[in-house]
């Protein structure tokens, strides 16, 4: 059987099922000289907000086992400026753009947005919902429901894209959110977002981050993933979703496939391997060729679940 | 910049550091002072980022030409995996990364100034220096004997040395600024290259900056990925037309900085703030900025 790696996330097609996530990819520059980026299914632009941000003060990363703890703060040259210097670079490097979009406000997400629907050259839009909201005391936006609900709808109206929202895991009603996302809007998901964390220098007695609470990424959440994945995809089996938290190779990108995911977003390795997308790729093909199927999307039916495992996994939300 | 496996044609103990000789041709090539070269750590379930270090030596010619080396101070998981590492292994090498130093385009007299082994990058740039027919001094600051890199070394890359450290057991006891004004009047010094933590930079620029002699000092910043991708390692900058600063990646846009133009208050806050403040930007901040 001849295999292929396309995938199609109801309407978004990519060339392979690994994309690079947001906040690991650089500007496209940096990538260029050392991946074979062609090979990319993709690439999630750091997240942009409507006016530049600088972001945290160092330290901004921190060493944990199986992770890093991050706390980068969304520096990005604001959605103007990324229109106009990167953008255009990306476009010309020729693989599949989705822009992540971030703000403060309701309104931050729309100026945002509103800039994005004037340009050509993306696939889709990917709603960051974990910036805090000043409109509701500087909780994550993701803290409740109907304001999810409230942004993702407000960027999918604006959007001639498809829009996928990006959840974090550790959510109690993680299945009654993703579906109020589609609802307002969203044509997918991407699932997870880094998981809050936290790390202390017990030397100096001080946290090892400047933001103090972080993300944790990495191979240290990705059975956290897998599972919100897990859950979701067996609640909405028609909403395609990016599977995304810890993925380091192929083994790891087949777990989020057969978990349920359409695609799948690696970060942290990137970091360390600039190969790693080129490399998952490759070990997915070779997979898919062992068992005889065709493309990755043949992989999404494939798990093995007694009726009452299945029946648990959704009643688990 | 490369991507190579390279092999290990020397690795030894040299005083409480430790030094690798690889051989890599395509990074030795083109690396100048300054720059540094990204290693990975080995793959087993444990995650562990790449580790970074400032090339000391690459060479282009001669019995060594296609080799580069770099010293480091084993600290900690990676650093310690890698000083147990033998010749003829393999290591995955991203390189040269980051950018170099600038020489001087008069013949100037060039003061070097390193503590611990911020050396690494000081020695190849006094190589270089005199390879273009400029006077090099050096003042090399360490906590102790142990941490007094390659001495003899030194004496010979330049024309006068002085060795501070912290216990007095080599050279003159103190720091290195406690020599650097000294030094730069008695040898007339017009220009100063640095490397460091961050707090010693910050007394040589600050003597740079009230002195009017042109510096460059090349910061030491935990990297993450050490190409450009992640955004941890920034400095803050400020902008050339003076209207505010931006957070620049050590890795891309340095590790060589102006001093007059780090925004030293800010940076050195990371060090010493209790409670974070909010990241800036969001909404934009600009009251922080000094009058």
């Amino acid at each position: 059987m001849k295999q292929s790696l396309a995938v199609d996330l109801a309407g978004v097609r990519l060339a392979s099922p690994v994309v690079a996530a947001s906040g690991c990819a650089g500007t496209g520059r940096e990538l260029a000289g050392l991946a074979d980026v062609r090979r990319l299914g993709g690439l999630v632009t750091r997240s942009l907000t409507f006016e530049p941000s600088r972001g945290w003060p160092g330290p901004r990363v921190a060493e944990t086992a199986s992770g890093i703890l991050t706390g980068v703060g969304l520096q990005n040259p604001g959605v103007r400026e990324f229109v106009a210097e990167d953008l255009p670079r990306l476009v010309k490097a020729g693989f599949p753009i989705v822009a992540s979009v971030a703000g403060a406000s309701l309104q931050g997400y729309i100026r945002a947005a509103s800039i994005l629907r004037d340009e050509s050259g993306f696939v889709a839009l990917e709603v960051y919902l974990s910036a805090p909201d000043d409109e509701n005391g500087g909780l994550p936006f993701y803290a409740r429901i109907d304001r999810m609900a409230e942004v993702v709808g407000a960027v999918s109206r604006l959007s001639t894209v498809p829009v996928f929202a990006k959840l974090p895991a550790l959510l109690p009603d993680l299945v009654p959110a993703a579906r109020a996302c589609v609802r307002a809007g969203a044509h997918g998901l991407t699932l997870i977002d880094a998981v809050p964390g936290m790390a202390v220098d017990v030397r100096r007695l001080r946290p090892r981050l400047g933001a103090v609470v972080g993300g944790l990424s990495g191979p240290a959440i990705r059975p956290i993933a897998v599972a919100a994945v897990f859950r979701v995809a067996q609640a909405l089996p028609e909403v395609p979703i990016m599977g995304v938290g810890g993925i380091a190779t192929a083994e790891d990108a087949v777990e989020f496939l057969l978990a349920g995911a359409w695609a799948v977003q690696v970060g942290t390795a990137l970091i360390v391997n600039p190969s790693a997308p080129t490399e998952i790729a490759q070990g997915i093909a070779q997979y898919l060729k062992a068992k005889g199927l065709a493309s990755p999307g043949d992989l999404r039916e494939r798990l093995r679940l007694s009726g009452e495992r299945a029946t648990r996994g959704v009643s688990a939300s | 910049m490369r991507r190579v496996r390279a092999e290990i044609l020397n690795a030894r103990k040299l005083g409480a550091f430790q030094s690798i000789t690889l051989v890599a041709p395509e990074i030795a090539e083109r690396a100048r002072p300054g720059q540094f070269v990204s290693v990975a750590m080995p793959e087993d379930r444990r995650f562990i980022l790449r580790r970074h270090f400032s090339i000391h030596q690459a060479s282009r010619r001669g019995g060594w030409a296609g080799t580069l080396e770099f010293v480091f101070d084993p600290q900690g998981p990676g650093t310690d995996w890698l000083a147990e590492a033998k010749a003829h292994q393999f290591l995955d090498v991203i390189g040269p990364l980051g950018k170099a130093f600038a020489y001087p385009r008069a013949p100037s007299n060039c003061l070097l100034v390193s503590e611990s082994h911020g050396a690494n990058s000081i020695f190849f740039l006094a190589q270089e220096l005199r390879a273009r027919g400029k006077r090099v001094d050096m003042v090399l600051g360490a906590s102790g004997e142990g941490h007094v890199f390659k001495p003899i070394e030194a004496k010979r890359l330049s024309q006068t040395i002085v060795i501070v450290t912290a216990d007095g057991s080599m050279g003159e006891r103190g720091s290195v600024m406690d020599v650097v004004p000294k030094v730069a009047q008695s040898v007339g010094t017009e220009v100063i290259y640095a490397a460091g933590p961050r707090r010693m930079l910050r007394t040589v620029a600050e003597f740079c900056i009230e002195q009017r002699i042109p510096a460059q000092v090349a910061v030491e910043e935990e990297m993450a990925c050490g190409t450009g991708l992640c955004f941890t390692c920034v400095v803050p900058v400020i902008r050339k037309d003076g209207s505010g600063y931006d957070n620049l990646r050590a890795c891309t846009e340095g590790p060589v900085f102006n001093p007059a133009r780090v925004f030293w208050d800010r940076w050195m806050s990371d060090e010493t703030r209790a409670v974070p403040t909010p990241p800036e930007g969001f909404p934009p901040v600009v009251s922080s900025w000094p009058a």
